[in-house]
């Protein structure tokens, strides 16, 4: 089975994804490595809004990356935005090769100015595997305890699970074997 | 398979078009978008639109022009609109004129997230007609949820009876026992089962966090609170909140909850708008919260508040050979984990599992047979692979006799120190306290080893 690639975009350190490596594996049987990125993406970056465009993002990581197979999530430390929306985690393409996941808002310390390391890695893991989810094609699942149920702002990151539903992952197995 | 909704896009810009329409497409929802009024109409009179998202500013007609002209076509369409922060009040004639809602641009995506389905929801459950269940073997059960023993039954009649109703549950029972698994089947069979339930541990936070958990915070409320955050009976909104272990809250916060439950408005913490949310609350608790009202320790209206409709869940030794059903789900859950092919259970290990009495209940159980699975090496656990070093004890577990906490724990201290020869670490990691809090006990009871 082709492993899933998480590529850091121009971050140098990326402790934090060897990190959290483990138990992305563990929840979600596949496998996961390492590969990092690095793109000029100034292209994305909106003066107005102080903010990167992620589905540009998502077209520069297409024409930059040459692995065949396998799924891709690029992360980045940037916030990001789509026209029209204040701010998104991050986007995929449904039923596609690549998604994205920013690291921006889910730092404990934008919301309460706390620093919370565990809490910063779960929501780390329910982004990476909710994306890569939408790469295999899943929509969001009415179950809260899935890690597809939709999110929209941190709270409803924290309330919702961390793993997939059995349906989901049904989907995810059935796309990995064909 | 539940019917897809279809939704109308209608904005004049390209890039707005395609940026909602990518956003809605992982909701799983059908879309169509339009550019203008006129070809908004065009697709609306061959399609039927669950939710129509309405850019009220275009080059020819208008937004507003065209919500009253579908309107007319069709007075229960659910139309919202997207304004510019400037026309505001062009937005509150568009209530009147019939819109569901609106919102202003740029879009909070949590607003935009929750009005959309709010709406649908409505729709839907109205679509639905939805039946609730009519017979107990109906009920919805959360996955771990097992047992066919004559107490269980007894509970899953109550979960059937409760779930029905908006009525405030109150769940006992010791720990381990699941209290959490009968909430969230409640949740799952209410008619809020599209909404969250909210889980609030009360005895893992300490008053200071509790209540900005609880009700949430502005911006600016405290040194670093640099973001508005809302609490868990705000993200209950529509939805229940579960309150576990309830009897450890202080005063203060009692105070709080039964003002919060009663009236079901808050203010976040360091705000001053007064927030309503619709949730139902089931709250847990392994203590006897009667004696806690009669020793004062809990407020007597808040006790009745809860202690609407209790659920009473019966210890694991109780329950007959739910043990063994349960054993053989957690053991197909962790083998299948673990990549193990282990497929039953030996004749000595299931007749101990029987006899055993289970202090720490389906917790207990679950950690036992997880331990069990990593160190087995055959296709069936046997009673080496579980983790009780003096087996011989334990079917004759003496009835307590000593009535204070201290004195229990005393005992059970010094027992699981001999059943692991005084193994400190070893038994602190049993006792689940780490190993200086173990040492402080040994103090504290004067334990000795007595060779
Ligand atoms: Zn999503
Ligand atoms: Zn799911």
């Amino acid at each position: 089975m082709t492993p899933v690639i998480l590529a850091p975009i121009n971050i140098d350190n990326h402790f934090l994804l060897d990190e959290i490596i483990p138990e992305l594996e563990y929840i979600s049987k596949i496998k996961f490595i390492i590969k990092p990125l690095n793109i000029d993406i100034s292209k994305a970056f909106s003066e107005e809004r102080g903010q990167y465009h992620s589905t540009i993002i998502l077209k520069l990581m297409l024409e930059n990356l040459n692995e065949e197979n396998s799924k891709v999530v690029g992360i980045v430390k940037n916030d990001l935005f789509i026209p029209v929306l204040t701010y998104v985690f991050g986007e995929a393409q449904l039923d596609g090769k690549c998604s994205l996941v920013s690291l921006f808002r889910l730092h404990e310390e934008f919301y309460s100015g706390n620093s919370d390391k565990n809490l910063l890695k779960q929501r780390t893991i329910k982004e990476i595997l909710h994306e890569l989810g939408h790469n295999f094609g899943l929509i969001h699942c009415k179950d809260w305890e899935c890690v597809m149920h939709s999110s929209s702002s941190i709270e409803e990151v924290d309330i919702k699970g961390i793993k997939y539903c059995k349906s989901c992952i049904q989907i995810i197995n059935k796309k990995l074997k064909s | 398979m539940e019917k897809k909704n279809k939704l109308l896009i209608v904005d004049d810009e390209e890039i707005v078009r395609q940026s909602l329409k990518a956003w809605f497409l992982e909701d799983g929802y059908e879309i169509d978008i339009a550019e203008d009024a006129e070809a908004a109409l065009r697709l609306y009179e061959k399609n039927k639109y669950d939710l129509i998202l309405l850019d009220i500013k275009m080059p020819g007609m208008s937004g507003m022009d065209l919500l009253i002209k579908l309107k007319e076509f069709d007075p229960d369409a659910i139309i919202i609109l997207i304004t510019a922060y400037a026309s505001v009040s062009s937005a509150v004639k568009a209530l009147k004129n019939g819109a569901y809602d609106y919102i202003t641009k740029p879009i909070d995506p949590d607003e935009l997230s929750h009005v959309v389905k709010n709406a649908l929801n409505q729709k839907n459950l109205k679509d639905e007609n939805i039946q609730l269940k009519t017979s107990i073997d109906e009920i919805i059960k959360p996955e771990n949820l097992i047992g066919d023993s004559p107490k269980m039954k007894e509970v899953y009649s109550l979960i059937h009876t409760v779930s029905q109703t908006d009525t405030t549950v109150l769940i006992l029972g010791d720990s381990g026992t699941g209290k959490e698994l009968v909430a969230k089947a409640i949740h799952l069979n209410s008619k809020r089962k599209y909404f969250p339930l909210v889980t609030v541990n009360c005895g893992a936070l300490p008053e200071s966090i509790l209540e900005s958990e609880l009700f949430g915070h502005e911006k600016g409320a405290f040194t670093g609170a640099h973001y508005k955050r809302k609490g868990k009976f705000e993200m209950a909104n529509g939805g229940t909140i579960f309150l576990d272990e309830i009897g450890t809250i202080s005063h203060k916060v009692q105070i709080e909850l039964l003002r919060v439950i009663e009236t079901k408005e808050f203010m976040r913490v360091g705000g001053s708008e007064t927030i309503k949310s619709d949730f139902r609350v089931i709250a847990a608790t392994n203590e006897n919260l009667q004696n806690l009202v009669n020793s004062g320790q809990f407020r007597e209206d808040l006790y009745y508040r809860l202690n609407v409709f209790n659920i009473q869940l019966p210890p694991l030794r109780e329950r007959g050979d739910d043990v063994i059903l349960l054993a053989d789900y957690f053991l197909n859950k962790f083998s299948s984990a673990m990549n193990k092919k282990i497929s039953s259970f030996d004749e000595e290990a299931i007749k101990f599992m029987q006899d055993y009495y289970w202090p720490g209940n389906v917790r207990e159980l679950e950690n036992a047979i997880e331990r069990a699975v990593v160190v087995c090496h055959k296709d069936k656990i046997t009673l080496d692979d579980l983790p009780f070093k003096v087996i011989k004890n334990v079917k004759e577990e003496e009835p307590l006799t000593e009535r204070s906490l201290e004195a229990i724990e005393k005992k059970h201290i010094e027992k699981i120190l001999s059943e692991n020869n005084w193994n400190i670490s070893k038994s602190a990691e049993e006792l689940q306290i780490d190993r200086v809090t173990l040492y402080n006990k040994i103090k504290k009871y004067g334990l000795r080893k007595n060779n």
